[in-house]
């Protein structure tokens, strides 16, 4: 126990004194002015940057455009992808019928419909809201479907020879047993909508949104509010990912024993 | 990351059930193609009936027409073929590098606290945001292009490799060594095959990442030829039909990439040497 805690505590001191000397290095590169302060902004200057779009509201505003996207996005691709998924699984004929299209349309990047959905929707918010519920439509419905079809046929058969009926074995057995793929599906899905809700910012360019702040900021030389806003979109996916399916995880998979907490 | 253990794709698992309950070739064909005859039934019905303007919901056989015209003039040729060579030096570029920090981070404690901080700060940032930085930094055109890709697509590559690595079997090593294997021998003999299906993985999923970054890559970065600057710039002279054939020949693409590159890469190695199912 308390070798490990040394050990961990000297991996912590490394990896501080590895930020430590990788922000050194990029502060000596930037002030030694080989490249133009423009391009490589000393750190302080970024800080100052993130500090003062931070207070006067604009930088809060532009991350709220970004995550009413996301979210939106994501509800709208929940509540598409999760039923048809779990029909997928449990009734042949849906899977027959989807599953090809769902295979054919996947390999299809969500950015290649930005100018297509530019065309029949204008610029703006509907845009980076389709784009962002193609992005994680597939793999929340594709680790359903595969969720439901990896429900263990002996739970089905146990609660069924318990005298279960249709609603109690969805609920109590298939919903359960399926949960630990849904809330991977979940997971993929808001990485994959992360990233297109930034792209679809950029390219359908409508005044708010964090991916048209960097985008925007490129325009004007602006490197340091470009670096400023990727440390925010870093860490609200960070932050996201962590905090928010963490918790969900532990409300539901691990209370129901479906996985084990990983050590370490 | 949620995605690292391999699994077999979804196709694999319905031909294995197809072949298990012995349905003939021709039946699982016309069920397959059974779905896309209604979607294209319903497009060419929407877009006769002119809800739309012609001109943005272009029916089939226009969209057919734009494929076959851009194929003939070698316009659409050419950009796949740019498309494709960035993808894959970006890619290769991604494979080394990725791999070989993942091997690093994988055997020794000191590189992988070094390394981890700084690989654990950039994978959480959505490539794309790093696009306008990099077309600043080394400007427009193909050599940033390039970089972002290799950039972006290296992450997945080293958290798999890093994690392979880990996951060798102890058991694994000890008897190896008990045998007598030297360092060299460990290497290539029990650590290199037993990391491989988490390598696959993450070569995988980096090339899965530079094929969704590159396409807006190329929107962003102006670059001469490629098909994602191809239904960029037809967006401004409302040509739909070239878009919507831009957008096909992208999926078909990004479907051979998964079927013909890696599960006949995985059936020779991992499959055959009974790591995987």
């Amino acid at each position: 126990m308390s070798a490990n805690a040394t050990e961990r505590a000297r991996s912590a001191y490394r990896a501080g004194l590895t930020l430590l000397i990788a922000a050194a290095c990029y502060e000596v590169v930037a002030r030694s002015g080989a490249f133009p302060a423009a391009l490589l902004p000393t750190l302080p200057k970024v800080a100052s940057t993130l500090a003062t779009s931070t207070l006067d509201g604009t930088l809060p505003e532009h991350a709220a455009y970004t995550m009413y996207r996301v979210l939106v996005g994501l509800a709208l691709a929940l509540a598409v992808g999760l039923p048809l998924g779990i029909l997928m699984g449990r009734i042949r004929a849906v899977e027959h019928f989807c599953l090809p299209l769902a295979s054919a349309l996947m390999p299809i990047p969500s950015l290649a419909w930005v100018p297509v959905f530019i065309l029949w929707f204008g610029l703006g918010n509907t845009v980076a809201i389709l784009v962002v519920f193609y992005a994680s439509l597939f793999p929340i419905l594709l680790n359903a479907w595969s969720g439901v079809r990896a429900v263990n046929p002996l739970w089905l058969r146990a609660a069924g020879a318990m005298g279960a009926d249709g609603t109690a074995l969805f609920w109590k057995v298939i919903v359960p047993g399926a949960s630990p793929f849904i809330i991977t599906g979940l997971r993929q899905g808001f990485l994959r909508a992360w990233i297109a809700v930034v792209g679809a910012e950029m390219l359908a360019a409508s005044d708010w949104g964090l991916g048209w702040l960097i985008f925007d900021a490129k325009e004007f030389l602006n490197a340091d509010l470009m670096l400023a806003s990727l440390a925010v979109i870093g860490c609200i996916g960070f932050l996201f990912e962590r905090l928010v399916f963490g918790s969900i995880e532990r409300a539901t998979v691990m209370r129901w024993g479906m996985v084990r907490v990983a050590k370490g | 990351m949620a995605d690292l253990a391999p699994a077999a794709s979804p196709s694999v698992v319905i031909a294995r059930a197809s072949a298990q309950r012995g349905e003939s070739r021709l039946w699982i064909i016309a069920r397959n193609a059974f779905p896309f005859l209604v979607v294209a039934l319903a497009w060419e019905v929407t877009a006769h009936l002119g809800v739309f303007p012609r001109k943005l919901f272009p029916p089939l056989e226009e969209v057919a027409a734009a494929f076959v015209r851009l194929t003939e003039a070698g316009i659409l040729p050419h950009h796949v073929l740019d498309t494709l060579i960035r993808l894959i030096v970006g890619f290769a570029l991604a494979a080394i590098a990725g791999v070989a920090i993942g091997f690093a981070m994988g055997r020794s404690r000191r590189a992988e606290d070094v390394l981890l901080p700084l690989v654990s700060i950039g994978a959480p940032i959505p490539g794309l945001a790093y696009a306008p930085l990099f077309l600043l930094w080394f400007g427009l055109g193909n050599f940033s292009a390039v970089l972002l890709v290799a950039f972006v697509s290296a992450f997945p590559i080293v958290f798999n490799t890093w994690t392979g690595v880990k996951a060798v079997k102890e058991i694994w090593l000890r008897s190896a060594q008990a045998m007598g294997a030297d360092r060299q021998r460990m290497l290539r003999h029990v650590i290199m095959p037993g990391a491989l299906p988490y390598v696959f993985t993450g070569l995988r999923l980096g090339l899965a990442q530079a094929w969704r970054i590159l396409v807006g890559v190329e929107m962003l970065a102006a670059v001469p030829w490629g098909l994602g600057w191809m239904i960029f710039g037809a967006r401004e002279f409302l040509n739909t039909d070239v878009m919507l054939a831009g957008v096909a020949v992208i999926g078909v693409i990004g479907l051979a990439l998964e079927k013909l590159v890696f599960q006949k890469l995985e059936r020779y190695t991992v499959v055959r040497w009974g790591m995987m199912a």
